[in-house]
């Protein structure tokens, strides 16, 4: 009996322990990161892995997003040496923004009514649209050639969804990421491969797969590339004025060619460059 | 409340949880199978034999998971086009399962090798000597109590096996629990900690009761001493 009590309160003194270690780490780490948010310096959350988009290139970043982040942060008053860049995979991006543990993200991050429930959106800066990258030498030439082919798009994205709730008859491959498709693409099990227009040209003008496939350019989503801010955020009209600004200078479209290059890609002039929607 | 409840109409949790199952339910059986081969090659008296089981269970236990199902999809499907059926689904369903046995049937070896280790050596040479030779002797006298000491940690191989199942994600079977998962994160976004709790709880519901069932099973067809 009495053995049981000690164990029973070692038991709890450790839980206790255990327990106020926690807390004791989520202070703290609250307390740095609301100490850098103001001032000069920025975090700003892209992807790391979409080559043409966000791409960590062992520290350096490159790509479209990373470009406009940087323009944009510019006319904030933030130079680029302040800039904390932060990854942002894309089932992280309401959490990142809504815990501010970033300050805005530039991560292909689509408008859409669900999220503006929880995180506010500038923009938007780019409008993709969801399309096919095809072998070069494939003769498809939209979604309704699809037909028992075989498409490959990434788990659980917006494009799975889509060809599975539109195009029933294409036998779709999910994977975890755009790279393991396209290398299944060069093995030639899959047909083709789905998403937004332009993380497919950032895809296709990386050096290893340099002329191996093509987009298809026959759109068929719209998606409003707009930047995420934390619900609270004042910062929505002077990141508009700046996306206003770098599409005006030429900034912009010099920015979507020099991420585009060699990938025989051309953006959807009817609907690019947008013009930001007025902030709520 | 009443959002969290329309998840269930959008999304069919049960259907995902049950792929979980199925993947699991083919990769025990083989496991077990190739595990129990494995098993005898390792106290079998070749030392061939003893050697393949060795280096198969050094490479596969060592090996991740995530690793050897990605291969399952870019070696064998994309590069070797290898294709187990005709339709791509039961294709990619059967190249995961082909992946969680070989990396399972590593642990299953060991630990029906500890439930050898539980059978004493009189029972052995007293088998060996009423003049039963190696196959008859571990299929009569040694398998039949290793089994009986091996079920707590089968059982714990199996639980892992049915929570690694998700890792078929990386083999592109994406009807199961964590590519659903993923997706309803992707498009609820505002419900991020529910989802979670929910397939937590799931796998909670699944596992529980197999632990149950084999605790009370190893008490009670333990081999007395």
């Amino acid at each position: 009996m009495q053995k049981t009590r000690y164990a029973a309160a070692a038991v709890a003194a450790v839980a206790a322990l255990t327990l106020s270690a926690c807390g004791g780490g989520g202070d703290s780490a609250e307390s740095g990161s609301g100490g850098e948010g103001g001032g000069e310096s920025l975090r700003i959350g892209i992807k790391f892995d979409q080559p043409g988009l966000g791409y960590d290139e062992g520290g350096s970043y490159s790509g479209f997003d990373v470009d406009v982040a940087k323009y944009v942060a510019n006319e904030l008053g933030v130079t680029e040496d302040n800039i904390e860049f932060v990854e942002a995979p894309s089932a992280n991006r309401e959490n990142l923004l809504s815990n501010n543990q970033v300050d805005m993200i530039f991560a292909t991050y689509s408008i859409t009514d669900t999220r503006k429930e929880t995180v506010a959106f500038a923009g938007p800066y780019f409008v993709a649209g969801q399309d096919l990258l095809v072998p070069t030498d494939s003769d498809i030439t939209g979604p309704e050639d699809l037909e028992g082919k075989n498409l490959c798009s990434v788990t659980g994205s917006t494009s799975a969804q889509k060809i599975k709730d539109q195009y029933p008859g294409v036998q779709l491959v999910e994977q975890p990421g755009y790279a393991e498709c396209v290398t299944a693409m060069g093995g030639g099990q899959i047909d083709a491969v789905t998403t937004d227009d332009i993380i497919l040209a950032g895809l296709a003008s990386q050096e290893a797969n340099a002329g191996k496939f093509k987009v298809v350019g026959n759109t068929f989503s719209e998606e409003k590339y707009g930047v995420g801010l934390p619900q609270d955020s004042d910062r929505c009209e002077d990141i508009n004025a700046a996306i206003t600004k770098m599409i005006d200078d030429g900034a912009w479209e010099e920015a979507i060619t020099r991420n585009t290059e060699g990938a025989d890609y051309s953006f959807n002039k009817d609907l690019n460059p947008p013009t930001p929607e007025p902030c709520a | 409340m009443e959002n969290y409840l329309s998840l269930f109409e959008t999304y069919n949790v049960p259907a995902a949880f049950w792929v979980n199952i199925q993947l699991s339910f083919w990769a025990a059986i083989w496991a077990l199978v190739i595990g129990t081969v494995l098993a005898l090659f390792r106290i079998s008296p070749i030392p061939s034999l003893q050697w393949f089981g060795t280096a198969y269970v050094n490479i596969f236990r060592n090996t991740p998971l995530t690793i050897i199902l990605a291969f399952g999809f870019l070696g064998l499907f994309s590069v070797m086009q290898i294709s187990l059926a005709g339709e791509l689904d039961d294709s990619l369903f059967r190249i995961a399962i082909v992946g969680l046995s070989l990396y399972h049937a590593a642990f299953v070896c060991e630990a029906i090798r500890s439930g050898v280790n539980t059978v004493p050596v009189g029972q052995a040479e007293a088998a060996r000597a009423i003049g039963l030779g190696f196959l008859p002797a571990a299929r009569l006298i040694i398998l039949p109590q290793a089994f009986r000491g091996a079920i707590a940690p089968l059982g714990n191989v199996l639980i892992a096996l049915i929570k690694n199942s998700t890792v078929a994600a990386a083999g592109s079977v994406a009807a199961e629990s964590s590519s659903l998962m993923k997706t309803m994160i992707e498009f609820r976004s505002d419900l991020v900690i529910p989802i979670f709790l929910t397939f937590a709880l799931g796998f909670v519901i699944l596992v529980i009761p197999i632990g149950l069932l084999t605790t009370w099973a190893s008490r009670k067809l333990a081999v007395a001493r």
